[in-house]
């Protein structure tokens, strides 16, 4: 199977084709977001680091803003910074061009405030769209497909049902050539043990071990039983009982086949197939992450009914929950059956067509609404 | 729906009251339960006596461990399953 996508520099491919105006810090969210209102074909990604914070996380919060300007769905990108930030915008702009795209930058500080900031920041965002808008898309291979898998808001129907029918798409994109990316390294507790299973090295098992038991450290050292913030309120309400069911059912979303390697937030993983990026499952975070990764499409599987997108990504929204599918329409790409079936290969597939209808061009409906405006970068240590 | 024939605990596809009687397949046997309490979509109810400390299978894994006696057809959620992981509130206690 192939889609149409666009073609980068690098030799990645898009399956949109925006110049993003990325903030730096939070400082400059504002900037960054007027800027993306005034110019049509930009997308804005604001968030709340950059800026009094340890070395680790300072590091995470560049590394992770340098891996979403690489991101192939981005054609250019447009850094605003503030000017006084602890992290450093020259260093972030330096590693997004090594990707071979245009990249520019405005500091809020130096042009004279935000007015100005908003002023020059449009021209030159407004040049890099009339001239990547040119691009046209190509026909290129289903290998070429970076697959992001996340669910949210998740009841036991996730687990029962959609979460599989994510998983036998994962498995036929992986069998095609392709790549998937899944994560939510809290949704492994109970459930380690089967990922361990499928990794492919004795290295990659070990990092899962790893991820896992340092995830659980952090929720141990807080003092308080877990339950309540994972599974959450509306997990419980939704008929989960313990994490371990939660991670039982979140786990298969990400099919059966090897696990690759194991990637710390705002890496790149390197190669085909499935990989792991270690981080929590909250949607600003996590999506980010997969936006980092490289991911060109998103399954996002929902019992509840969440509704974010992200925004230079499709996310494609899958519940197994009639009366959630029902209830939003406006929110819910997909309906997969529930009733007591346990073969998810013809689900996995329908599910394939519409990632490659979404990755030519169709929208999401979180597009549509342009839900998902305010993801956030995971950070561990404190704000100093 | 039973997802494994070693699960103690079927999941509820549409919402039942207490005293529905449903006759359920695990594997080549047949079981006869009688509801005792009210299960909405999607929660859980018992497919087997329980003992306080018993572990609680769901998958054909444990899902937790029940904090109760647990009855065949009783609804199984928060109120008699306790997680094993991420209790920070344990690890106090042991300091």
């Amino acid at each position: 199977m192939s889609f149409q996508g666009y073609r980068r520099q690098n030799g990645s491919v898009g399956t949109r084709n925006y110049v993003g105006i990325i903030s730096t810090v939070s400082c400059a969210n504002d900037v960054t977001w007027w800027i993306s209102q005034e110019v049509e074909g930009s997308v804005p990604f604001v968030h709340g680091q950059g800026c009094a914070q340890t070395r680790p996380d300072l590091d995470q919060v560049t590394r992770t803003l340098i891996s979403l300007g690489w991101n192939p769905n981005l054609a250019g990108v447009l850094i605003v910074s503030l000017g006084c930030e602890s992290v450093l915008a020259d260093q972030i702009a330096a590693g997004i061009a090594k990707s071979g795209k245009p990249v520019e930058m405005v500091v809020i500080q130096k042009v004279g405030g935000a007015k100005t900031a908003v002023a020059r920041g449009s021209s030159l965002a407004q040049a890099m769209v009339a001239k990547t808008s040119t691009l046209r898309r190509e026909e290129f291979a289903d290998s070429e497909l970076v697959l992001g898998v996340k669910c949210g808001a998740s009841d036991t129907t996730s687990g029962l049902a959609a979460n599989p029918a994510a998983g036998a798409t994962c498995d036929l994109l992986i069998d095609n050539g392709g790549t998937c990316i899944f994560g939510e390294t809290t949704e492994f507790i109970g459930a380690e043990h089967i990922l361990v299973r499928r990794a492919a090295t004795h290295q990659v098992a070990e990092k899962i071990m790893n991820v896992v038991a340092r995830t659980e450290k952090r929720a141990i050292a807080m003092g308080f039983d877990m339950r309540g913030g994972q599974p959450t309120t509306g997990n419980i309400a939704g008929g989960l009982t313990t994490i371990e069911e939660k991670s039982l059912g979140a786990i298969v979303k990400g099919g059966s086949r090897p696990i690759q390697e194991v990637y710390e937030y705002g890496e790149r993983p390197q190669g085909k197939g499935l990989f792991i990026v270690d981080t929590p499952g909250r949607e600003p975070e996590f999506l980010t992450a997969l936006a980092a990764a490289g991911a060109q499409v998103i399954v996002f599987t929902t019992g509840l009914g969440a509704p974010q997108g992200f925004p230079f990504i499709p996310v494609i929204k899958v519940t197994a929950n009639p009366a959630t599918y029902e209830r939003l329409p406006d929110h819910l790409d997909m309906l997969v059956n529930l009733t007591g079936h346990t073969d998810f290969a013809e689900t996995g597939r329908t599910l394939y067509q519409e990632i490659v209808e979404v990755a030519s061009g169709k929208q999401t409906k979180a597009e549509i609404l342009n839900y998902g405006n305010f993801p956030n970068i995971f950070t561990i240590g404190p704000v100093i | 729906m039973i997802l494994n024939h070693k699960d103690n605990v079927a999941t509820a596809l549409c919402h039942l009251e207490a005293g529905d009687i449903l006759q359920l397949r695990i594997g080549e046997r047949t079981l006869e339960i009688k509801l005792r309490a009210q299960v909405p979509f999607g929660h859980k109810f018992s497919l087997a006596q329980m003992a306080p400390g018993s572990p609680v299978i769901k998958y054909g894994e444990v899902i937790g461990t029940s904090t109760e006696a647990i009855q065949l057809g009783d609804y199984v959620h928060v109120h008699n399953v306790a997680s094993a992981r991420g209790r920070g509130d344990l690890a106090k206690v042991m300091k």
